[in-house]
C-alpha cells in the first residue's frame, strides 16, 4: 500500500514539476509572430512583382506558411523552388511559370527621349528604384530594379524596355563541365 | 638551408622550361595598333582620362581609379588614341571589355618621369601613392594592386618579406629569365619593399631547377640583407599560401590575408617593376612573357608592351603550322584563348601554342572510382573527392562546409585523378554559384528593404491622406452646423413676423368688428329715431316728407343688414388677408 502511495506521489509531484517547466517556458520563449512566415520570404527573390497572385513576397510566404502552393515564384526559379521544398519538408513541384521568364536577369530600361514625365511607373516601382519628377524624364537606377514588369503596364507611350542582361566580367561564372562519361563518349558525338 | 615547413600533396609534372630558356629575353619591334584593357587587375575598371584623337606620350597615364580599388593605366609607347571600344580580353569567358586602342607613332617618345635614386627620403605613403600611380599589381598572376597589398602590411607588424621566384607552373620561365638577366633590379626592388614594409628578414624563395637564377641571385644579395632560399622543385609551391607555409612553416588562417601572420609575399617581377617606378619614375607599361609550346618555332621570353595582341607576338616568334590549342598562363592554371587578338595584361605571364600532342584535349571523364589520390595531391589539405560530389549534386552549403574557398584551383587534384575528372571546373562552377547566390541574397535583401520602406512609405501617406480628409470632413461639418444656426435664426425671425403679422391681422379684424357693431347700434338707433319721427309725422299733411322719411327708414335698413352680415361673419375678412 504505502509502494502504491509513494509512487503515485512521486509520479504526481513529476508532473507538478515539469508542468511548472514548460509553463514557465512557454511564457519565457514565447515567439510573436510565425518564424516560418519569415524563413519563407528570406527564400523568395524580393522581385516584388506579383506573378505569384499576391501583391508582393511577404504576403506570398504568408499564403505558402498558410499551405498554398509553393511553386509559383518566376523570378525565382527551379532553385526557389527545391529551396522552400526543403523548408517545408514537402516533395518540390514543376515550376509554375506560363510566361517562360524564369532564369533570366532582366530590368526595366526606360527609352529616355520619348518619357513624357508622367509618373506613372514611379508610382507603380514597388522599390523606388525609378527617378524623377512630373514632366522631367524619368530613369531606372539599375541596381536596384528587380525586373518586376509593374511599371510597362502603367506607362502610357510604351517607353519600358524590359531588358535581358547580358553576362559581363563581373557577373560571369564558370559553367558546369559536361557530365560526359567515357562510355558515353560515342553517344555524344553521334547526337 | 633546411626548410622549416612543408606543404601537403603536390605534383610533379614535367616543367618543360629548358625550350624557353635558351635565348635572352627579347624585345619586339613596336605592333601597328595597342589594345589595352581598362581591367588589367583585380578591382574596379579604370576610367580613361583620354580622347579619342589624343596625342600620348609613353608613360603618360591614360586610365585612372576612382577609389583605391584598381590601379592607373598608362600609354605603353607614344602615339594617337585611335578609340575607346568593347574588345575580348584574356579571361576564361572570352567576354569583351572596354579597351582603349592606340596607334603608335613610332617615336616611342617618354613622357617626363621623374625617379628617385634616394628613395629613402620618402615616405611610406609617398612611396606607396608612387607605387599606385605607376600602374603597379602583382604580376604573378593575380593581378593584386601591389600598393594595396603592402598597405595591409603597413598596417600590422611585418616580420618576414617573401620574394616568389619559385615559377613553379610548368613551361612558364619569365620569372627565371628575368632573375637570370636582372638580378639587381630585382634586388633594389626587394630592397624598396623592404623599406616600405620593415620586416626583420627578406627572403627570395627560388625552386633549385633554376641553378643560374639562384647564382644570379645570390651574387647580388650577397652583400645585401637578402636571403636566398632554395626551394625543391614541386608544383605548387609557389602558391603564395604554400610558400609562405614552406618558408615559415605557419600556415595562413582560412579567409585570411598573409600579414595576419606577419608575412608580405611579391612576385620577383613585381619588385622589378617597383623598382622601375621608384628609382627611374617609369610606369608598368610592360612585362615578360614566355611564349612556348611545340608549335612556337622560336620559343623563348620577350619583353612585351602591354595590350600587344597575342597575334604579334606569334608572328614575331614564329609559328609552325596551326596550334591546335592556345593557352593563356600555364597548362595547369591557364585557360584556353578564343583567338589571338586578345591582348597582354599585366598578368599574362605565359602564352603556350600547343600541338594536340603535347597538350591532348582531356579524355572524357569516367565515374569516381574513389581512390583518393587527389586528397594526397591536395596542398591546401582538403578533400577534392567530397567537394566534387556535392559541386556535382549542387549541394553548396555543404561543399562550403568542406572548405571549399580554401581552394587555390591549382589543379594538381585533377591532374592526377585517373578518371579525368575535370575536377577543378567542378569546383570553380561551384565557387561561381556560391557567389552569385550570395549577391543575389544581398540583392533581394536589398530589394526587401525597399519595398518595406516603400510600403511604409505609402502606408504614411495613405494615413496622413486620411487625416487631411478627415479634418476637412470636420471641418466642413462645423461649417454646416453655424449655417443650421443661422438658418434657425433666420427662420424664427420669419416666424416672429408671420406672428406679428397674424396678431396685426387679428387686431385689424376685431377692430373693424367692433366698428361695425358700433356702426350697426348707431344705425339701429338712428332706424328707432326714424321710425318714431314717422309716427309723429302725418302721411296726409306732409307727404314729401313722409316719402323721404320712408326712404331713409329703407336705406338704414339695408346698411344695418349689410352691417349685420359683416358682424357675424368676420373670419372672411381675416381670410382675404392671409
Amino acid at each position: 500500500m504505502t509502494g502504491i502511495l509513494t509512487a503515485t506521489l512521486t509520479v504526481l509531484l513529476l508532473a507538478l514539476i515539469f508542468g511548472a517547466l514548460l509553463g514557465y517556458a512557454a511564457v519565457r520563449f514565447h515567439v510573436e509572430g510565425d518564424p516560418l512566415v519569415e524563413r519563407i520570404d528570406a527564400l523568395l527573390p524580393q522581385t516584388q512583382c506579383g506573378q505569384c497572385g499576391h501583391p508582393g513576397c511577404h504576403p506570398y510566404a504568408e499564403a505558402i506558411a498558410a499551405g498554398e502552393a509553393f511553386n509559383r515564384c518566376p523570378p525565382g526559379g527551379a532553385a526557389t523552388v527545391q529551396a522552400l521544398a526543403d523548408l517545408l519538408g514537402q516533395a518540390p513541384q514543376p515550376l509554375d511559370d506560363p510566361a517562360g521568364i524564369a532564369g533570366s536577369v532582366r530590368v526595366a530600361r526606360i527609352r529616355e527621349d520619348e518619357c513624357i514625365g508622367c509618373t506613372k511607373c514611379i508610382q507603380a516601382c514597388p522599390v523606388d528604384a525609378i527617378l524623377g519628377a512630373a514632366k522631367f524624364m524619368h530613369t531606372v537606377i539599375e541596381s536596384e530594379c528587380t525586373g518586376c514588369d509593374l511599371c510597362v503596364e502603367p506607362c502610357p507611350v510604351d517607353c519600358i524596355d524590359m531588358v535581358t542582361l547580358e553576362p559581363t566580367l563581373d557577373s560571369w561564372h564558370w559553367t558546369a563541365p559536361e557530365v560526359l562519361i567515357a562510355s558515353d563518349k560515342d553517344r555524344g558525338e553521334a547526337a | 638551408m633546411q626548410l622549416p615547413g612543408r606543404f601537403p600533396g603536390g605534383i610533379h609534372p614535367p616543367a618543360h622550361k629548358e625550350r624557353s630558356t635558351q635565348q635572352p629575353i627579347r624585345q619586339l619591334p613596336l605592333p601597328e595598333a595597342l589594345i589595352l584593357p581598362l581591367r588589367q587587375h583585380i578591382g574596379s575598371l579604370a576610367v580613361p582620362c583620354v580622347a579619342v584623337g589624343d596625342h600620348v606620350l609613353k608613360g603618360q597615364c591614360i586610365a585612372t581609379v576612382n577609389g583605391r580599388s584598381g590601379v592607373p593605366i598608362h600609354a605603353p609607347t607614344s602615339g594617337r588614341i585611335d578609340a575607346l571600344f568593347d574588345h575580348p580580353v584574356p579571361h576564361p569567358s572570352g567576354l569583351s571589355e572596354p579597351c582603349i586602342r592606340l596607334v603608335p607613332d613610332g617615336r616611342d617618345c617618354w613622357t617626363d618621369c621623374q625617379g628617385f635614386e634616394d628613395y629613402r627620403s620618402l615616405t611610406t605613403f609617398q612611396l606607396l601613392e608612387r607605387l599606385h600611380d605607376a600602374g603597379i599589381a602583382g604580376l604573378g598572376g593575380a593581378g593584386f594592386p601591389t600598393a594595396n597589398k603592402l598597405r595591409t602590411g603597413v598596417e600590422s607588424t611585418i616580420h618576414t618579406l617573401i620574394l616568389n621566384g619559385a615559377e613553379c607552373e610548368p613551361y612558364i620561365s619569365a620569372d627565371d629569365m628575368l632573375m637570370r638577366e636582372r638580378a639587381k633590379a630585382v634586388a633594389d626592388g626587394a630592397d624598396i619593399l623592404a623599406f616600405i614594409t620593415r620586416p626583420q628578414r627578406v627572403l627570395i624563395a627560388i625552386e633549385d631547377d633554376k641553378p643560374e637564377a639562384i647564382a644570379a641571385m645570390h651574387a647580388v644579395c650577397s652583400e645585401r640583407d637578402i636571403q636566398v632560399v632554395t626551394l625543391p622543385a614541386r608544383y605548387p609551391s609557389g602558391g603564395e599560401r604554400q610558400l609562405i607555409q614552406l618558408l615559415t612553416g605557419r600556415e595562413v588562417p582560412s579567409g585570411g590575408r598573409p600579414a595576419d601572420i606577419g608575412v608580405i609575399c611579391q612576385n620577383v617581377a613585381t619588385a622589378a617593376a617597383v623598382e622601375r617606378a621608384i628609382r627611374h619614375g617609369e610606369p608598368l607599361i610592360s612585362r615578360i612573357v614566355t611564349i612556348t609550346g611545340d608549335r612556337v618555332a622560336n620559343p623563348g621570353n620577350v619583353e612585351v608592351l602591354l595590350g600587344t595582341p597575342f597575334s604579334h607576338l606569334l608572328k614575331h616568334t614564329g609559328l609552325s603550322g596551326q596550334a591546335d590549342r592556345l593557352i593563356c598562363g600555364g597548362p595547369l592554371m591557364g585557360f584556353t584563348l578564343p583567338s589571338t587578338d586578345i591582348p597582354v595584361i599585366k598578368t599574362s605571364a605565359c602564352l603556350i601554342a600547343a600541338s594536340e600532342a603535347e597538350l591532348p584535349t582531356p579524355p572524357p571523364a569516367r565515374a569516381c572510382i574513389r581512390c583518393g589520390y587527389c586528397a594526397d595531391a591536395c596542398p591546401a589539405s582538403l578533400l577534392p573527392q567530397q567537394l566534387f560530389w556535392f559541386a556535382n549534386a549542387g549541394e553548396w552549403d555543404k561543399a562550403e562546409a568542406f572548405n571549399l574557398f580554401d581552394c587555390i584551383e591549382c589543379g594538381a587534384c585533377a591532374y592526377v585523378c585517373p578518371s579525368h575528372i575535370p575536377l577543378v571546373q567542378h569546383y570553380r562552377h561551384a565557387k561561381g554559384e556560391i557567389r552569385a547566390l550570395r549577391q543575389e541574397k544581398t540583392k533581394a535583401d536589398q530589394a526587401r528593404q525597399r519595398f518595406e520602406a516603400h510600403q511604409e512609405r505609402m502606408q504614411r501617406e495613405q494615413e496622413e491622406q486620411e487625416a487631411r480628409r478627415r479634418a476637412r470632413a470636420e471641418a466642413l461639418a462645423q461649417r454646416s452646423t453655424a449655417a443650421q444656426i443661422a438658418t434657425d435664426d433666420k427662420a424664427a425671425k420669419a416666424a416672429a413676423v408671420r406672428a406679428a403679422v397674424e396678431r396685426q391681422q387679428k387686431r385689424t379684424a376685431t377692430d373693424e368688428a367692433t366698428v361695425k357693431r358700433k356702426q350697426l347700434a348707431n344705425a339701429e338707433e338712428r332706424l328707432k329715431e326714424l321710425k318714431s319721427t314717422l309716427a309723429e309725422v302725418d302721411a296726409d299733411s306732409d307727404p314729401r316728407r313722409h316719402t323721404r322719411l320712408l326712404d331713409s327708414i329703407a336705406r338704414q335698413e339695408a346698411r344695418i343688414a349689410s352691417l349685420r352680415a359683416a358682424v357675424e361673419s368676420p373670419s372672411t375678412d381675416a381670410e382675404r388677408h392671409d
